[in-house]
């Protein structure tokens, strides 16, 4: 146990270079590589005095170094400033963001997850015969098409043309932002369903390939015992321990939904700012979707110790 | 006594060739032959090779040159006209042209990110894997780094700064997907340095450059293969993306913006720009799916026999 407690303290000292990396990278892509931001906000009419003043009010007269120490800073403050269009606050335009984003993509996500581990069991039980290979296809297949075009043909077929759910928008409280979320939340289940069932079907015949089974077989139990008792339960820590690295991202919900049902999300609002050259509230979501992505492998890791005694951190 | 001796040789030289010892076969032998016996993989790697051909065809300019024609009226529809089969776009342009030209697209940004990601990947994971120590610390941390920032967000954010273009699809694509196979390689390149081929090599005085590039990376390559055919795909579906963002191909017709096309137009009930584009990308895209799961099944010694 004491092993795993120097692990884990290491692995949070490991955090630090990481996420300096990561400010080095924003900093490069947004303070040195894109144009200059002056520009873009004043305009061709600007004069040299008000493009000063607001050099000195973003910060940018300051040198390139001190520059990145303000990355670095709104890092570890989560005190991203404000946004240039909006001019709100990025940090409660997060806090706003975040909760129409979960009730997109939480439900959509415990949905996702669980109708794939079912089709996956499904689809080991039987491998290699015709439902399995009739899945494996069909996975392969609804993964050929664009995700843009699944938006598009659903919205159109099952909003515009047949009425069942609201074509876009969103409104708040309970029971209202279901008609909204509703059709997003199907979408979202039928993109994640051909790579999540290949996924857990290749976790589960990795089990299905290991020794105990061949004795538990040997014994003489059934099929069905053997998958539901041995393989499942041993499947469950990578199914587990996979689902955890994703929670961040459910967090950021899916741009491409948001953005295209006008869901006043997180990830919407990555792509108006996107469109509006909106640097900090990019560069504030890019940080922080790597901060809760790194932390989140942590956590990933630390699980895998908890589930599964074999492993042993080093 | 001597010329006895040649003599049998040469005798049972013949023999030999006359019995027709099959000879072993090398990993690749062994591969191609396991690739076109698979049905599923040959018919994939005939439908790539057609679509290459129709890419290669059109970028030289000898099909789909006057994608920019008016053929007809703005939004015919398919299957009226033989001049324009799979109907019009608003400015009466053939759909059929725009999906030939947008193969040309969707394969060059296949190809130019693959070349862009491969000696990044390559060269990165093989150093790191080989030398160990600080340098592998240096570019694990590096690639840490780069892939703690969703995908997505960095695809956005190259994109953006480069400004639009099939020049920026090119390199976002390039620049954002060479992470996973640096790691693939360097665990490979870790599991073969120590091996007894490496080891010869060594003992007869092979340098470090030439123990890596001359024995080590021929030995990973299969790993590039794949990841080649995965990030076609991968490519061809983030064009689409980068077009509904804004930021994709510009001035010239692909899939990705015939389909963003549609946000506009199916509730004018014109859907044909969208299913051209759609099906054209569909089997283009099952076919590197399919290759891809081929090739790893064919290529990945570790998965030989299973299933």
């Amino acid at each position: 146990m004491n092993g795993n407690l120097n692990y884990i303290i290491r692995r949070l000292m490991y955090l630090v270079p990481v996420l300096l990396g990561v400010c080095f990278l924003v900093f490069v892509l947004f303070n040195i590589t894109a144009g200059d931001p002056v520009l873009m906000l004043l305009g061709k009419h600007g004069s040299p005095e008000q493009a000063a003043a607001l050099r000195e009010q973003l910060g940018l007269n300051k040198s390139l170094f001190m520059q990145y120490l303000d990355v670095v800073r709104s890092a570890f403050t989560f005190d991203f400033g404000r946004s240039w269009s909006t001019k709100q606050e990025i940090s409660s335009m997060m806090m706003q963001g975040a909760i129409p984003s979960l009730t997109l993509s939480l439900p959509a996500f415990v949905l996702s997850t669980f109708t794939s581990i079912f089709f996956a069991i499904v689809v080991a039980f039987y491998r290699g015969k015709g439902i399995d290979l009739f899945i494996r296809v069909a996975c392969i297949a609804m993964m050929s098409i664009s995700s843009l075009v699944y938006i598009l043909v659903f919205q159109y077929l099952l909003a515009y043309k047949w009425g069942l759910f609201e074509i876009s928008g969103y409104e708040m409280g309970f029971p209202n932002f279901l008609y909204y979320v509703m059709l997003p939340i199907i979408i979202w289940v039928i993109l994640s369903l051909g790579p999540d069932i290949r996924f857990y079907r290749t976790l589960i015949l990795d089990e299905i390939y290991q020794d105990y089974v061949r004795t538990a077989k040997a014994k003489g139990l059934s099929e069905k015992v053997i998958l539901f008792k041995h393989v499942l339960r041993n499947a469950m820590i990578p199914i587990v321990t996979y689902t955890v690295v994703q929670l961040p991202f459910l967090l950021l919900g899916a741009l491409l939904l948001e953005s295209f049902f006008s869901i006043p999300g997180l990830g919407g609002m990555t792509i108006t700012a996107l469109n509006a050259s909106d640097f900090p509230v990019l560069k504030a979501i890019t940080i922080l979707s790597a901060v809760a992505y790194i932390v989140f492998t942590l956590i990933q890791d630390i699980v895998y110790t908890l589930v599964d005694p074999r492993v042993k951190l080093q | 006594m001597i010329t006895t001796a040649t003599k049998t040789m040469t005798h049972e030289k013949e023999i030999l060739t006359e019995n027709q010892f099959e000879k072993s076969k090398s990993l690749w032998g062994d591969a191609w032959d396991r690739l076109i016996k698979d049905k599923v993989a040959l018919t994939s790697l005939i439908v790539v090779g057609m679509y290459s051909l129709i890419g290669i065809l059109s970028g030289l300019g000898i099909i789909a040159s006057d994608w920019a024609q008016e053929v007809g009226p703005s939004y015919a529809e398919p299957f009226q006209n033989w001049n324009y089969i799979l109907g019009t776009d608003l400015f009466g342009r053939s759909v059929l042209t725009k999906v030939i030209h947008g193969t040309q697209v969707a394969m060059s940004v296949g190809l130019v990110s693959s070349l862009i990601a491969i000696p990044i990947g390559v060269a990165l994971g093989a150093v790191a894997g080989y030398f160990g120590g600080v340098i592998d610390e240096i570019i694990v941390w590096f690639y840490t780094t780069v892939s703690s920032i969703p995908g997505i967000m960095l695809l956005m954010s190259i994109a953006f700064i480069l400004g639009k273009g099939i020049t920026t699809v090119y390199i976002a694509l390039g620049l954002t997907s060479w992470v996973g196979l640096c790691r693939l390689i360097r665990g490979e390149v870790l599991k073969h340095k120590n091996r007894e081929y490496v080891q010869a090599a060594d003992a007869i005085g092979a340098g470090h450059t030439r123990k890596l590039v001359k024995h080590i990376i021929p030995n990973v390559t299969h790993i590039v293969i794949i990841f080649t055919s995965l990030q076609f795909q991968v490519a061809i579906k983030s064009e689409v993306i980068l077009s509904y963002l804004g930021i994709g191909v510009s001035g010239q017709p692909s899939w990705g913006t015939m389909i963003d096309d549609a946000k506009l137009e199916l509730a004018r009930g014109v859907w044909w720009q969208l299913a051209g584009a759609t099906f054209a990308m569909f089997f283009v895209v099952l076919a590197f799916n399919l290759l891809g799961d081929s090739l790893r099944d064919a290529l990945d010694p570790k998965l030989k026999g299973k299933e």
